[in-house]
């Protein structure tokens, strides 16, 4: 038997190295299933706020396809759900980006209708300033509902900018470069789903 | 150390060394997470449990752990804990688990949790160290929400925002709102108003002990004087 300290030591050492892996195992075991539950939920849920559950009977969830459009939608890859009502296309919903928020980054779900109409906006994560950039926010104010229904009709084309440039949107009192940005996001997203729309739901079927 | 009963130990933990106001030792998760009294209570909570579990692991194992590697083991320990906290935070408070984010692993590295495992659960008894834990963690749980409440109510104008993400749906209703027309000061929940708002309650703390220290000193003066009188 080896009486050097430090080898005893070591043992101890990996005993209780094995005993807390063991630990955090069983409990990712026990819980892996749940958070991955909690995951979809949230996300279905998100989704179904945009686009209604009852207007669509496909998994809006698993249904995605992944389109490289880094210029057009903020980032290289974008995860597009597709809500379909028996095999027919309803929405898509792109996870579009705000690359250049006033703080980085801005995440968005973006939901459009074949038509070409936004079934509606919302932010899923930002670090815009408390107070004044996050009225983005569905908590925080109305202003995110203002894209409901809009189309690249409606405002015409070069309407699609917030007020203070010339165009028909709500900027914030102190922070017109978080909802400018914004704006400009959803009208990317828009051109391309009117360019590339069709694409996309044919991509999914293959 | 060893010394004192429970009672002293709860006050300690909950006043006399609180681990935020005197110790001022897990100050980034504090400052970070205090915006509103819900996530505050959220994450006192959580440091609450992980406190109190690796403080009785370490009183079980003080006898067996050789003092060269008694770091790391308790880390070993800390570590683990937390990660359990935090994957059963995902699986049972969602919500808050997205809220709190990266601040939940952050109680590995919060002084306050190995400070105590070492300069108190490996010296005491089981029973003795968790009651440490539970009042230690119950003080920095307390100095948090009150931060986090007083950060709210001055930088929004509410109370209990979003409490339903801790104590269900039920819960929507405790949200007290001052006035419609209050804006709130912005200061408050930007991080200087952590800062601010914890200077303040230090400040607090150590006024009220101050008048509770002179208020004994004539209470003793008085009784010393008593007998010439009598």
């Amino acid at each position: 038997m080896i009486k050097h300290p430090i080898v005893t030591a070591g043992i101890i050492l990996f005993l209780f190295a094995v005993a807390g892996v063991g630990l955090v195992a069983l409990i990712h075991v026990l819980t892996a299933e749940r958070i991955l539950d909690n995951e979809h939920q949230a996300l279905l849920q998100k989704l179904n706020a945009l686009v209604p559950a009852e207007t669509i009977d496909n998994d809006i969830v698993g249904d995605v396809v992944t389109v490289h459009a880094p210029e057009a939608l903020g980032i290289p890859e974008n995860r597009v759900h597709l809500g379909r009502l028996a095999g027919k296309p309803v929405a898509a919903v792109f996870t579009s980006v705000v690359p250049n928020g006033y703080a980085g980054r801005i995440n968005l779900l973006v939901a459009v209708r074949v038509d070409g109409t936004l079934g509606g906006v919302r932010v899923v994560s930002h670090k815009e300033t408390p107070g004044l950039g996050d009225k983005i926010e569905e908590e925080k104010s109305d202003w995110i509902y203002s894209f409901n229904g809009r189309s690249l009709g409606d405002p015409e084309i070069g309407k699609w900018k917030v007020k203070k440039d010339g165009g028909v949107f709500d900027q914030f009192t102190g922070a017109t470069v978080t909802p400018r940005n914004v704006v400009a996001a959803v009208k990317s997203t828009l051109i391309y789903f009117r360019d590339h729309g069709d694409r996309l739901f044919q991509q999914a079927e293959r | 150390m060893a010394t004192g009963g429970y009672g002293r130990l709860i006050k300690d933990g909950l006043w006399s060394n609180n681990q935020a106001l005197v110790a001022l030792l897990g100050l980034c998760p504090l400052l970070a997470v205090t915006n509103t009294a819900i996530n505050g209570l959220g994450l006192g909570i959580a440091t609450m449990v992980v406190l109190t579990l690796s403080n009785v692991t370490v009183s079980i194992i003080r006898h067996w752990v050789r003092a060269e590697v008694r770091l790391p083991v308790f880390v070993l320990v800390i570590a683990s804990f937390v990660t359990a906290v935090e994957l059963s935070m995902n699986a049972w408070f969602y919500e808050l688990y997205k809220i709190l984010g990266i601040f939940i692993p952050l109680i590995v590295t919060n002084c306050a949790i190995i400070g105590r495992a070492e300069a108190f659960a490996s010296k005491n008894s089981i029973a003795r160290a968790l009651v440490d834990g539970l009042a230690m963690g119950m003080g920095f749980a307390l100095a948090l929400t009150v931060l986090g409440a007083a950060r709210e109510l001055v930088g929004m104008g509410t109370l209990f925002y979003q409490a339903h993400l801790m104590f269900g749906e039920a819960a929507r209703g405790l949200t007290l709102t001052i006035g419609d027309d209050f804006k709130g000061m912005l200061l408050a929940i930007l991080p200087p108003g952590a800062f601010i708002g914890l200077g303040f309650m230090i400040a607090l703390k150590n006024l009220i002990d101050r008048r509770l220290a002179s208020a004994r000193r004539e209470a003793v003066s008085a009784v010393q004087a008593e007998p010439t009188v009598g």
